[in-house]
């Protein structure tokens, strides 16, 4: 009875996934309700879990409820530590969330609701989730190494070099165009302005708070910091409103550039306590509590989308990034699909804090659907606006021009009705002076979100403050990204440099200190100057370098899945992460062809840098020639150094196959857990 | 209603361990220090150095 009734509901559970992606794929015409995503992608979560984690955990991993964790075995007290499930998963969900579910949707909608509703459902199921809950389980069973060593453990000292190499680039190269959103977001915008330097003297309060008045009360605090943020926004309003105010909190593009370099430089290098260790919080708490709150409202709400599933720009001459949809839709959303950043975190902390190796299933596949969830709730909040108000948000002037009624007819030339008049509405319902070019994906998101809550919670009236609240979320947990993740880089090159010169490696040698923070923001910040000066927007040339270097890192952990699997002898079952990686290898490759050698100015690098040459020369013409050179340059060396990690990996897979290389597993040895006895 | 207690606890304690109260915790047993302005700062020392080394995604 129970085997009949649980096939009856997982019967049903595909039926209605069946109905709900099958209404998403081929409804045309009408706009459609937003709920038909969250079914179609509720029920593949559930269908994915179900069968295809569980295939996973039995037929390769073999998972073993018997063998102890690192937690247990080097349990003390501080990195390594038994930990209840739930608690690990929430600590591993709160790691990998980070702004990459959230901007890449947003910018791939400009091919519709359709692509990026696919591959995010596909590529979480098949691939992302399978990534992380490999790469934790391996990592487990290795005493909780990090991708790099076991890159170099298990593929060789190329593999371990160009994870290493990988990671950097990619920090740079996010920490980049992670700047350049929130310039675009902040600039000529007092109201968000004042709004996020308001975090600054907060939490300087709640390190006093969490010192000296209450001790490790941190929740407590940060729901204090929360409530004073919430103030910060209410009182932008007031400034945006008062003209002297205003002129003080009205940044450009550069100069907001240059502040947020400064402020790079000086979370990297001053102590963490002060100011970080409380934003860090602050941003942690207003994230969970975004993301829960965006979720509930969607579901409540489920508003219609007005985005068709599919737009003219599926051949490539989208105003948001240029590039056909294959590749590019697949590198745009790394994060809400498959992110090879996520391999870091899985071999980063969690392994350390598992209790039982049949958890992995839960934390590493469970959580990286969660993230895939956040990643469907920003598809439906870009595609919630009118399709002409979309673009005309995250179109640069470049393309649609700077003047408003030129862009509105240009915009609307693509069959996107939108008037200089509806933006204009627009911008003073949220409290902006123009939404126009505003690229970069995180105010077309805070419109829809905004536009998502307004629609109950308060009207038009709140309408600014809920922009606002969505620009301040984004804001602060981009920049506590941008000082953790120049700190990371910092450590990284520090340790290298130290077996160059050893008091360089010293993390408390204030030289050393200054040097490398140094390094690592010029490094990021000449990304985001190049953003900020290209007259194509920046996103365009740097988020496809971003996915290109996120999902190169991706390979990367895929290769090393897949040669640990052969391996263990469970050859016949390597399509498992070996299709992912192929599928990888074709976008990845394919994305980075494009990027550098593509005869169209607006999509490869070298035609831009050759259309520069031969057009007007201007001050600026020189700079922007090298910059296109650099970043093909950029795309060559990533690809070159991953395809000596697969043709190295290949090596052993065809060896191991053939009996000629031995195939030595190297994980820690069993030791019976004690756990089971102490529990009964 | 024990399901739903348990729950709650459960939430609470993920939350404590995203929000290193946990981490304060087991530092005050291990240190064997009741909570204070001087022991905060040294779980900060400790625990900082740690922290600051690990990757947050994108």
């Amino acid at each position: 009875m129970n085997k009949t009734l649980r096939i009856l509901g997982w019967g049903t559970v595909a039926l209605l996934g069946a109905v709900a992606v099958g209404t998403v794929a081929v409804h045309r015409g009408e706009p459609i309700n937003a709920l038909w995503l969250v079914v179609a992608a509720t029920c593949c979560y559930a269908l994915g879990y179900r069968f295809y984690s569980r295939f996973i955990a039995v037929k390769i991993l073999a998972l073993d409820g018997l063998r102890a964790t690192p937690a247990e075995r080097l349990e003390n007290g501080r990195d390594f530590l038994v930990t209840n499930k739930w608690v690990v998963f929430g600590h591993h969900f709160a790691a990998i969330a980070g702004p990459g579910p959230l901007v890449g949707p947003v910018l791939a909608a400009q091919f519709g609701y359709l692509p990026g509703t696919l591959w995010v459902l596909a590529g979480a199921v098949f691939a992302g989730c399978v990534q992380d809950f490999v790469i934790l389980l391996f990592s487990v069973r290795r005493d909780g190494k990090s991708l790099t060593e076991m890159a170099k453990d298990e593929i060789g000292r190329v593999g371990g070099f160009v994870a290493y190499v990988a990671v950097i680039a990619i920090l740079i190269i996010l920490l980049g165009v992670a700047a350049l959103i929130v310039v675009n977001a902040l600039k000529a915008s007092p109201w968000g302005t004042f709004t996020i330097a308001m975090t600054m003297p907060i939490a300087l309060l709640m390190g006093v708070y969490l010192r000296r008045i209450r001790p490790g009360k941190v929740l407590e605090v940060s729901a204090l910091g929360f409530v004073l943020v919430l103030a910060a926004i209410w009182g932008g309003q007031y400034v945006s409103q008062n003209p002297a105010l205003a002129r003080v909190f009205t940044f450009s593009a550069p100069t907001l550039a240059i502040l947020i370099m400064v402020y790079g430089f000086a979370a990297s290098a001053l102590p963490v306590w002060l100011l970080l260790a409380p934003r860090d919080y602050l941003s942690t708490f207003v994230k969970l509590g975004t993301i829960a709150l965006l979720a509930v409202g969607i579901v409540v709400l489920h508003p219609t989308l007005h985005m068709p599933a599919l737009t003219r720009f599926v051949d490539g001459t989208g105003p948001v990034f240029a590039g056909k949809i294959f590749p590019f839709a697949f590198i745009t959303i790394a994060c809400g699909a498959i992110s090879g950043f996520h391999a870091l975190i899985s071999s980063g902390t969690t392994p350390k804090l598992i209790a039982r190796e049949t958890e992995t299933r839960m934390v590493g596949y469970g959580a990286m659907m969660c993230e895939s969830a956040v990643a469907v709730m920003a598809i439906i909040a870009a595609c919630v606006m009118q399709p002409g108000v979309y673009f005309a948000i995250n179109s640069p002037a470049g393309v649609v021009g700077q003047a408003p009624a030129a862009a509105a007819a240009t915009i609307s030339s693509w069959g996107f009705p939108v008037t200089a008049a509806d933006m204009q509405a627009l911008a003073h319902a949220v409290g902006e002076q123009t939404l126009y070019n505003r690229t970069g994906g995180a105010p077309a998101f805070a419109v829809g979100m905004a536009h998502i809550f307004s629609h109950s919670l308060g009207g038009d009236t709140l309408m600014a403050l809920w922009y606002h609240f969505a620009i301040m979320f984004e804001a602060l947990f981009i920049l506590t990204i941008l000082d953790a993740g120049t700190r990371v880089a910092r450590f990284m090159v520090q340790d290298a440099l130290g077996h160059l010169y050893k008091p360089l490696g010293r993390t408390s040698w204030y030289p050393s200190i200054l040097a490398t923070s140094g390094l690592i923001v010029a490094a990021w910040g000449y990304f985001l100057w190049q953003g900020v000066k290209d007259p194509l927007g920046g996103i365009n040339s740097l988020w496809p370098l971003f996915g290109i270097s996120n999902q190169l890192l991706a390979t990367v952990a895929l290769c090393v899945a897949t040669t640990i699997i052969i391996k263990m002898h469970r050859a016949k079952y390597a399509a498992v992460t070996l299709v992912p990686l192929a599928w990888l290898v074709a976008v990845t490759f394919t994305a980075s062809w494009h990027k550098m050698f593509d005869p169209d100015p607006r999509v490869g690098f070298l035609a831009q840098a050759q259309a520069l040459a031969v057009g007007p020369a201007s001050s600026a013409t020189g700079r922007l020639i090298f910059n296109n050179r650099l970043d093909a340059a950029v795309t060559g060396v990533l690809v070159v150094m991953v395809t000596l990690v697969l043709v190295e990996s290949g090596r052993q897979w065809w060896g191991i196959l053939r009996g000629t290389r031995e195939a030595p597993v190297k994980e820690a040895p069993f030791v019976r857990t004690r756990l089971v006895e102490e529990q009964g | 209603m024990k399901r739903i207690v348990c729950g709650w606890h459960t939430f609470m304690a993920a939350l404590r361990e995203i929000f290193d109260e946990a981490a304060y915790a087991r530092f005050l047993d291990r240190a064997g220090m009741a909570s204070s302005s001087e022991a905060y700062s040294a779980f900060r020392r400790e625990f900082d150095e740690a922290k600051v080394r690990r990757p947050k995604c994108c």
